[in-house]
């Protein structure tokens, strides 16, 4: 199962976003809002905030040039506070990732200490660093000498000519992406080549990917900041969800490019399975990939005519083209019982136990437990696919009809967020089936259940109206608004459920989290 | 160019002069040379043999560490070390991409494993060294080796 990597994402214009983050993507607790008193991202070991929905959590996301603002901005700041020059308290920062309290806790402790193991030996404050010619010198890297030759040291002293320094330094940084931390070429110095000596030995363009690394570096040490992991995706996000919060919260968040990922793990949305139970199942999968083969298969017989059906659309609610017999792709069962309480297509029946006495009959049972709920996430995923390129293609005769129909580009918007809805909602209804697997039974499963089933009948309900012939579709517009609508309440409902139950540990769950 | 430079003075010093125990095999080209070595003091472990190195240089060398492992034939077997696979990959920081200085040479690598080897007391081999012989087709400067102690 490598579905999970693929990339999914909506795309959403760029006023619904700014909608977005003025209403509930607010964090005030944020170094980026440069308040005076700057705690830095590590101190924020507040609850997390209530915000509009309990499955919400909060967020912002950072473009490039912000990012290096903040950064430069902690530099400065710390550059005052200890009386440091700018370059080196860039490396004193990157030297402890960027934990501006211990930084400077240790530093009043123990200034040279700390001085000493970032790599910047005594005061280096005084002698900006300069190219000289040493008259007998060699070069100990390749082994030239000449009283023409260009020579570079740090404060450390080993001594190399510039040549070399500077292969050096295009090999750290071009070829390792190397940038906090390239020492000095010496043998076991450990000197952290600063900025400043770096801006004399490189060139401009070379410059510039040292810049991009160390950016880069600053993400990936900050516990509250994340690089978007959707492909080119340059914005990075930062949440104040801490890992060991993950056991009961499942912190999606939604990046400026379209994408939802989870900022605990970087996948995608996988709410409302926690990060633990997710990577439990997507291994399961991988493991059990055979057993499961067989199911994504496009085609099935009727349960009644046996004749060869394709399904080509998302919709689960099949209408057999031979004998007009409806029913559902999932369980095969007659599609008129599914919106009936009595009935589950969702809900996995434990057989009794009188059947299941011997190892035989026991595995088999959790095989086939597996595989009602892999069968059914597996389905969403293959669905949500189908859906959309149903909708691609509908999308593209509608653009070919708007012409001849004179309907506008704003009006066939609606099944542009119909679209987006069902995409999401499967989504979500995936996952649904993966925590139901790990989901132990008590009071509060019929209720989720009951969401599953509610949300998963009105995703049908959407998908179906894409299968309807274009022509009907204007006529269809109010009643396709209200079918989205309809998804979006069952989404938020289920959710709702089950991040609050979560958040106060009244799951169980048949396997540990850790 | 770089690479060639530099070893040319290598090779030129290397002809001159050699620290005992450590021979020079083979260098016809500057991309693969071949060095013997022998432990010179009475460490049982390695008595009355002879190992023999396979230098691997890119073209940025000695910016990037040359690619170092033990080759084995019918006269050189691959020595016992809690650092050497028995596919004679060498687990040392020095040429580890963190721990690798340019001011090294080929001489350097040959006695700090000239000196690895005379102080080493255990006839073993790294733990999982079975598993990685089988399953490894990474080239030795990708593998992201743990330095379990530095004093090896
Ligand atoms: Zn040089
Ligand atoms: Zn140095
Ligand atoms: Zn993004
Ligand atoms: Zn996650
Ligand atoms: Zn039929
Ligand atoms: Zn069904």
């Amino acid at each position: 199962m490598d579905s999970d990597d693929e990339f999914n994402s909506s795309q959403v214009s760029e006023d619904e976003f700014m909608q977005d983050s003025d209403v509930d993507l607010v964090d005030d607790d944020s170094d980026f809002d440069m308040d005076q008193d700057d705690v830095g991202f590590e101190t924020q070991d507040k609850d997390i905030k209530p915000s509009k929905q309990a499955y919400e959590v909060d967020f912002k996301v950072f473009d490039p040039e912000q990012i290096q603002q903040t950064q430069d901005k902690q530099i400065t700041d710390v550059s005052a506070i200890l009386g440091q020059p700018p370059e080196a308290t860039a490396i004193l920062l990157r030297h402890l990732r960027w934990n501006k309290e211990r930084l400077i806790d240790k530093y009043m402790e123990d200034q040279d200490g700390i001085l000493e193991s970032a790599g910047l030996g005594e005061s280096a404050t005084h002698n900006p660093p300069k190219i000289i010619r040493v008259k007998g010198f060699v070069c100990d890297i390749c082994c030239e000498d000449g009283p023409e030759l260009d020579t570079f040291a740090m404060k450390c002293g080993h001594r190399f000519c510039v040549g070399c320094y500077r292969q050096y330094l295009y090999t750290k940084i071009k070829d390792e992406g190397e940038a906090a931390r390239i020492r000095c070429p010496g043998d076991g110095c450990n000197r952290v080549v600063d900025s400043k000596s770096l801006d004399l030995l490189v060139a401009e363009d070379l410059r510039d990917r040292y810049q991009e690394l160390l950016t880069r570096t600053y993400v990936d040490d900050k516990e509250n900041l994340r690089w978007c992991p959707a492909p080119n995706c340059v914005y990075a996000v930062e949440c104040g969800v801490k890992d060991k919060e993950l056991k009961r919260i499942v912190p999606t968040v939604h990046c400026e490019c379209g994408h939802y990922f989870c900022f605990g793990c970087s996948l995608n949305d996988h709410q409302p399975a926690p990060c633990a139970l997710v990577k439990k199942w997507l291994k399961k999968c991988e493991d059990d990939s055979e057993t499961a083969n067989w199911i994504s298969a496009n085609t099935k017989e009727c349960p009644k005519c046996h004749s060869t059906i394709e399904k080509n659309g998302g919709c689960n609610h099949m209408t057999c083209r031979k004998c007009r017999h409806e029913f559902c792709w999932m369980c095969m069962g007659v599609w008129s019982e599914h919106g009936t309480s009595w009935y589950n297509c969702n809900r996995y029946e434990e057989k009794s136990g009188s059947e299941a006495r011997d190892a035989q009959a026991k595995s088999r049972q959790s095989l086939e437990r597996y595989l009602h709920y892999y069968n059914r996430y597996a389905n969403h995923e293959q669905s949500a696919k189908l859906d959309k390129d149903i909708y691609l293609k509908t999308e593209k005769k509608m653009q070919q009809l708007q012409n001849t129909t004179g309907m506008s580009w704003i009006e066939v918007q609606f099944l542009d967020t119909a679209s987006q809805a069902l995409q999401q909602c499967r989504q979500t209804l995936k996952w649904t089936y993966a925590f139901a697997y790990y989901l132990a039974r008590n009071n509060l499963t019929e209720i989720f259940e009951d969401n599953q089933k509610d949300l998963e009948m009105a995703v049908e309900n959407l998908s179906e109206m894409f299968e309807k012939p274009i022509d009907q579709l204007k006529g269809l517009k109010v009643d396709m608004m209200d079918k989205t609508a309809y998804c979006n309440k069952r989404r938020i409902i289920l959710l709702n459920d089950t991040a609050e139950n979560l958040k106060q540990g009244n799951w169980e769950f048949n396997v540990s989290m850790s | 160019m770089f690479a060639s430079k530099r070893l040319q003075k290598e090779l030129a010093k290397l002809h001159e002069k050699l620290p005992p125990g450590i021979t020079l095999i083979r260098a016809d080209d500057f991309s693969e040379w071949l060095m013997d070595i022998r432990v010179i003091d009475s460490n049982p472990l390695y008595q009355g043999e002879v190992y023999r190195l396979k230098f691997n240089f890119s073209q940025s060398y000695p910016i990037e560490a040359p690619e170092v492992v033990f080759v084995r034939d019918e006269s050189h077997p691959i020595p016992w070390h809690p650092h050497v696979y028995s596919n004679g990959i060498i687990c040392l920081d020095l040429l580890d991409r963190q721990g690798w200085s340019p001011v090294h040479n080929v001489e350097s690598i040959c006695v700090s494993l000239q000196s690895m080897l005379t102080s080493n007391t255990k006839k073993e081999r790294p733990p999982g060294d079975e598993n990685f012989v089988r399953y490894n087709t990474q080239r030795p400067r990708d593998i992201n080796f743990v330095f379990h102690d530095k004093n090896v």
